[in-house]
């Protein structure tokens, strides 16, 4: 669900089709018939940005029946947990949650705490409550903790009106067949045989797993989809066991590694949050804001600290609080978008791009055009000259006259890349594997890899920096920058780099072989805390190849998974609360009588008895009950409802997308009040929504995708002509229903609009997609893949043009699979005649929606 | 019965387990340096190449169905030279440029054909093709990576699919894997899954590179009945020979009967 893997990620998807093979159910729940769809033993189609309802539904039929993995969830889960009596929920506001603030639409989560604690979450946003711009949303993260090592209240008859399992039937009971089959315009039967399916395959003998990719995350309830899937999850009990979880399939190779070791604003190695202007001064106020009294989180201190010796070695030590003081902050957001809108601004003066084309992959690829040109230097550091590096002369805007290539200001610097074949290093998958690639061969002229540039670059800045003394630079002078080079272009041992992030005992410098092995006295350097032990005994063991039949079935000596070459997290949760197996067939991490063993790394205190009970005062992981299997948070339970650390629910709630044709059939709020948006931006329009006038002129829900032949936003792949061949043009898939609708016609052109642009593209007429009948209406749905751009060998109409930027809060991903738009047959006008066409329409709807415009919670906020 | 030096090897294409990835098309290309094919947009579903001809040897098709009561179905097929028992194309070369080769694969030399194209038409399948597209004129097809079985490795197609749908190997083993493949799908309740070229008494003698279809051979282009093109010239020979010896006796009896 949310995810297309046969297509974008074919070659994970053989173990789909040797499970389908050997048996195993395999459901695909998306808009489109894919090439999944084929593969897949049922289909569900279902109206995009409607999987929260689709979802819900499943909770509430598994609530209703009575069909929930009783002993694991009262165990668990946080289902007894009390809440407090301040926390109201969207079924008695109509889709607000306790503790919204009209002035600053944001909410004050202090309504949904645990009854009579305070606690922070092991992932999010773990720094509440600094202002809407303070927010450190994202991955992972520090803090939290039960404040007073303190039980929460509980109930374990799961009865009392304010546990969490009867908030939760509550908030979901009229999430009914009827009413997923109304909102996401499936059948009931249809829903029913998920249910079903789902329940058959989940329990103590067998586990169900769902797959997503960005079909969840790209929407401004991205967060809380994937939120949705982990309730059922927990419910059924499908986490910590062989079979079970939930799987972010990712974009790209190693965007899990682009986490873990982050090119993400917010957080530092190891989802170490990143400190913050407005509120961390002084080092003991940061660490006590990120040490959770209780749960592994409490080590917090010994990660940083080793991070800062890995970092600035014999400068970082105890007295100058290892360099806090001059490190760096974020201010704000700082994210994509954030970024985008302060280069429109001109705050903005320098970018450098690798790896991305933001003016064919992000959303509203127009605003991140005109934004380029405003700026004073441009880097893009790239495989082939791609649409963000040459957008100064061959741009649409150039053409419809927006740009004109003498009046940018911009300096565009190209800096070709290496590919992986002419480089080491590793890659990090989906299942957090560390999968080791050598150079096959050296890179051809100019292009150099992504570890030689920024080597290379703080090497020479180090060196102009020598001997200042600006206290701004000191820290570029206490960073640790050496690394042994090889080859006659001085490529940096990748392996130097690795042997870094593992970290080593600075006395000694004998390598760490567990992260367990961590001071925070500064003895232990350690560039990623939950890669410790990759590199233990000086073995690179990402580099393992054994093959599957020379060992057990979680294959061990294959590659190396983190943390500490654990194959599935949390997996103390595959024995029952005394330590025993579920199952003989679900047999995996069991209690011996001595210690927790089984198939692989247990993750949990090896000696830690199941009756184990944590005694006043304890902390970090002692504070964790043996029968509490998720040690990363403070209560060691899994979270079916999330007291703190999210900007926008504590329970999943179904909202339309910022643009769809429908209200919300459940709640007089359409559209999640706490959605990002950039109202009034003129760079960033949205169209009129539901029942506001103008509305119809963009009554079809269109969504975005990718195809097997091409990689994201084309930079790889319209390069290749072995792969143009096999995808040469753009294409839109719509039904013959709509075909017949809107007169298009098969092979021929369409032209597709919202408020942002207009694109055209070959028309593709297909039973894969049907028209849905939502609350009784029929809705068409329109696919458009997104590789294209001006440039490279083949040519096309970016569909991200069409995107708008209204993004989810917390992670602030903007919502590219689900917005509504206009399409017609024929090729669009061209050049300025382009803009004017769609100007034309946009006012048009402009001006009858400010007739009548929504004024509901959340939208009337900027940002 | 041919005898081979070595063990005949060949294809098990089985579609049943084909994700349309076209990994197999884009492996051959890269392995054998076969030059771009064209950039045309086709809008027949998402198959972009059409057909196997000199500069595509290994082609897979979509094919878009909708089927009363059982909702959609997208059948994919990765289409490949069959490497006939008895191949025409192999008959009909006049200068030995298609041979057998030791593996009991079809080969095409290349510093040997002339470009005559007598084996294009003669192929039932229309596998073959002259290129044309870089100029050159020499008929070209999927040679089953003849020089990658010289050095003991698999196909590169096969080499490149993600599911095993395109299964290389010794063919006496691929038959037996593909009977206990249609009986498990067959048990399993899939209609209409079947064995093609995998009979050596079919119109061909069978296929080296032989396939499970879930539909009729028609629905994905190919023919119900393949018969080897050249399969009734003895008996055509036969017949010429019957009608000039006639012609002879004729006109001989013509001078007879002159006489008489």
């Amino acid at each position: 669900m949310g995810s297309n893997m046969a297509e974008n990620h074919p070659v994970g998807f053989q173990w789909v089709m040797e499970a389908r093979e050997r048996g195993a159910e395999v459901i695909h729940i998306d808009p489109r018939f894919t090439r999944t769809s084929a593969m897949a033993t049922k289909w569900v189609g279902i109206r995009a940005g409607s999987d929260i309802a689709f979802l819900g539904g499943i909770v509430n039929y598994i609530l209703q029946n009575d069909l929930w993995f009783e002993e694991y969830v009262r165990h668990y889960t946080n289902a007894p947990v009390i809440i407090e009596d301040t926390f109201a929920d969207t079924e008695e506001l109509d889709g607000l949650f306790s503790g919204w603030d009209p002035e600053e639409c944001t909410y004050d989560t202090t309504t949904w705490k645990y009854e009579g604690m305070e606690l922070h979450g092991a992932a999010g946003n773990r720094e509440e409550g600094f202002g809407p711009t303070g927010h450190q949303a994202g991955h992972g993260g520090a803090g939290g903790g039960l404040r007073h090592g303190e039980p929460p209240s509980e109930d374990p008859e799961l009865s009392h009106p304010r546990c969490v399992f009867q908030i939760l039937k509550r908030h979901y009971q009229r999430y009914t067949p009827e009413l997923v089959a109304e909102t996401c315009g499936c059948s009931v039967d249809d829903f029913v045989f998920v249910c079903e399916a789902l329940v058959r395959n989940s329990g103590r003998e067998r586990t169900s797993a769902f797959c997503y990719a960005v079909g969840w995350t790209q929407h401004t309830v991205g967060v809380q989809y994937i939120r949705t899937a982990a309730i059922i999850q927990q419910l059924l009990g499908n986490i910590g066991r062989p079979g079970g979880g939930i799987l972010a399939l990712r974009g790209h190779a190693s965007i899990q590694g682009s986490t873990d070791i982050p090119t993400l604003f917010d957080i530092l190695p190891g989802y170490l949050s990143m400190p913050h202007t407005k509120t961390y001064g002084d080092f003991d106020r940061f660490m006590e804001a990120n040490i959770s009294p209780t749960g592994w989180w409490g080590h917090f201190k010994a990660y940083w600290v080793s991070l800062m010796k890995a970092y600035f070695g014999e400068h970082a030590n105890e007295d100058n609080d290892w360099l806090f003081r001059t490190f760096p902050r974020i201010d704000d957001d700082n994210s994509t978008y954030w970024t985008l809108e302060q280069m429109l601004e001109g705050t903005v003066k320098g970018y450098i791009v690798a790896g991305e084309n933001p003016a064919v992959g992000n959303a509203n690829g127009k605003a991140h055009r005109l934004a380029l040109a405003k700026l004073d230097w441009l880097v893009v550091r790239d495989l082939v000259e791609i649409e963000t590096a040459s957008f100064w002369y061959d741009s649409p805007e150039i053409e419809s006259g927006e740009l004109s290539t003498t009046s940018i200001p911009t300096e565009v610097f190209f800096l070709p890349a290496a590919s992986h074949v002419e480089k080491d290093g590793s890659f990090t998958n989906t299942q957090r594997l560390l999968q080791w690639h050598w150079q096959a061969v050296e890179p051809r002229e100019d292009c150099r890899s992504e570890l030689w540039f920024y080597f290379h670059r703080g090497r020479r800045i180090k060196e102009k920096l020598a001997g200042s003394k600006d206290e701004r630079d000191a820290l570029i002078e206490a960073l640790q920058w050496s690394y042994p080079t090889h080859s006659p272009i001085q490529e940096p041992d990748a392996e130097a780099v690795l042997a870094e992030i593992n970290g080593s005992v600075l006395e000694s410098g004998a390598f760490l072989s567990s992260y367990k092995e961590l001071k925070d006295d500064g003895s232990t350097a350690c560039g990623c805390w939950i890669y410790c032990g990759v590199y233990a005994d000086g073995v690179n063991n990402a580099a393992r190849k054994k093959p599957r039949w020379e060992q057990n079935a979680t294959a061990p000596e294959w590659a190396w998974a983190w943390p500490a070459n654990r194959r599935i997290i949390y997996n103390r949760a595959s024995a029952d609360p005394d330590g025993r197996p579920w199952s003989e067939r679900k047999k995996y991490v069991w209690w011996n009588g001595r210690r927790w063993t089984g198939d692989d790394v247990p993750d949990f205190d090896e000696t830690k008895a199941p009756d184990y009970v944590p005694r006043r005062g304890a902390r970090a992981e002692e504070a964790i009950a043996g029968s509490h299997p998720f040690i990363m948070q403070p209560d060691g339970r899994a979270w079916l409802y999330v007291p703190q650390g999210l900007e926008d629910a504590p329970l999943p709630a179904h909202y339309e997308p910022h643009e769809s044709p429908f209200d919300n059939i459940l709640y007089a709020q359409r559209a999640s009040p706490r959605r990002q948006r950039h109202a009034g931006a003129a760079w960033d329009p949205y169209n009129p929504v539901a029942d506001e006038p103008g509305s119809d002129l963009y009554p079809h829900v269109l969504t975005t995708y990718r195809l097997t032949e091409h990689h994201t936003a084309g930079g790889m792949t319209r390069s290749v002509p072995y792969l143009n061949e096999l995808q040469p043009e753009l294409f839109c898939e719509v039904s013959p229903e709509l075909a017949r609708e809107a007169r298009l016609e098969h092979g021929g052109w369409a032209t597709i609009y919202t408020s942002r642009s207009a694109i055209e593209a070959r028309v593709l007429v297909t039973r894969r997609v049907k028209p849905l009948v939502v609350g009784g209406r029929t809705t068409h749905q329109i696919g458009v893949p997104y590789h294209w751009g001006t440039r490279l060998l083949s040519t096309g109409d970016s569909a991200n043009d069409l995107m708008h930027a209204a993004l989810d809060p917390n992670v602030h991903i903007m919502e590219t699979k689900a917005v509504t738009c206009g399409i017609r047959p024929g090729r669009r006008p061209q050049g300025k005649a382009l803009v004017d066409f769609v100007a034309e329409i946009r006012d048009q709807a402009q001006s009858q929606q400010a007739q009548e415009p929504r004024t509901e919670p959340g939208e009337v906020r900027r940002t | 019965m041919t005898t081979y030096e070595q063990e005949r090897v060949g294809f098990f294409t089985d579609t049943s387990v084909c994700i349309g990835c076209k990994a197999c098309e884009v492996a051959c290309k890269e392995w054998n340096l076969i030059p771009q094919d064209g950039t045309t947009w086709t809008g027949e579903s998402y198959d972009n190449t059409s057909e196997l001809n000199a500069n595509t040897w290994r082609h897979v098709a979509f094919v878009e169905q909708e089927r009363n009561g059982d909702g959609l179905r997208w059948l994919m097929e990765s289409d490949v030279c069959k490497h006939c028992t008895h191949a025409a194309c192999l008959d009909v070369c006049p200068t030995g440029a298609l041979f057998r080769t030791e593996f009991g694969t079809v080969v095409v030399q290349q510093d040997i054909c002339n470009g005559c194209g007598y084996c294009v038409p003669a192929c039932p399948f229309g596998v073959l093709g002259k290129r044309e597209e870089p100029k050159d004129g020499r008929v070209w097809k999927c040679t089953l990576c003849y020089d990658r079985l010289k050095g003991g490795h698999e196909p590169a197609c096969a080499k490149a699919c993600p599911t095993n749908s395109i299964q290389f190997g010794p063919l006496d083993e691929l038959r037996v894997r593909a009977d206990a493949r249609l009986a498990k799908l067959e048990r399993d309740g899939v209609e209409g899954a079947r064995l093609y070229g995998r009979d050596p008494d079919d119109g061909v003698g069978g296929f080296g590179a032989f396939f499970l279809l879930l539909d009729e051979p028609e629905v994905y282009g190919l023919p119900p009945d393949p018969v080897v093109s050249t399969r009734h010239l003895p008996q055509m020979y036969r017949s010429l020979a019957a009608a000039a010896a006639g012609i002879v006796v004729g006109i001989a009896a013509a001078f007879v009967g002159g006489r008489s």
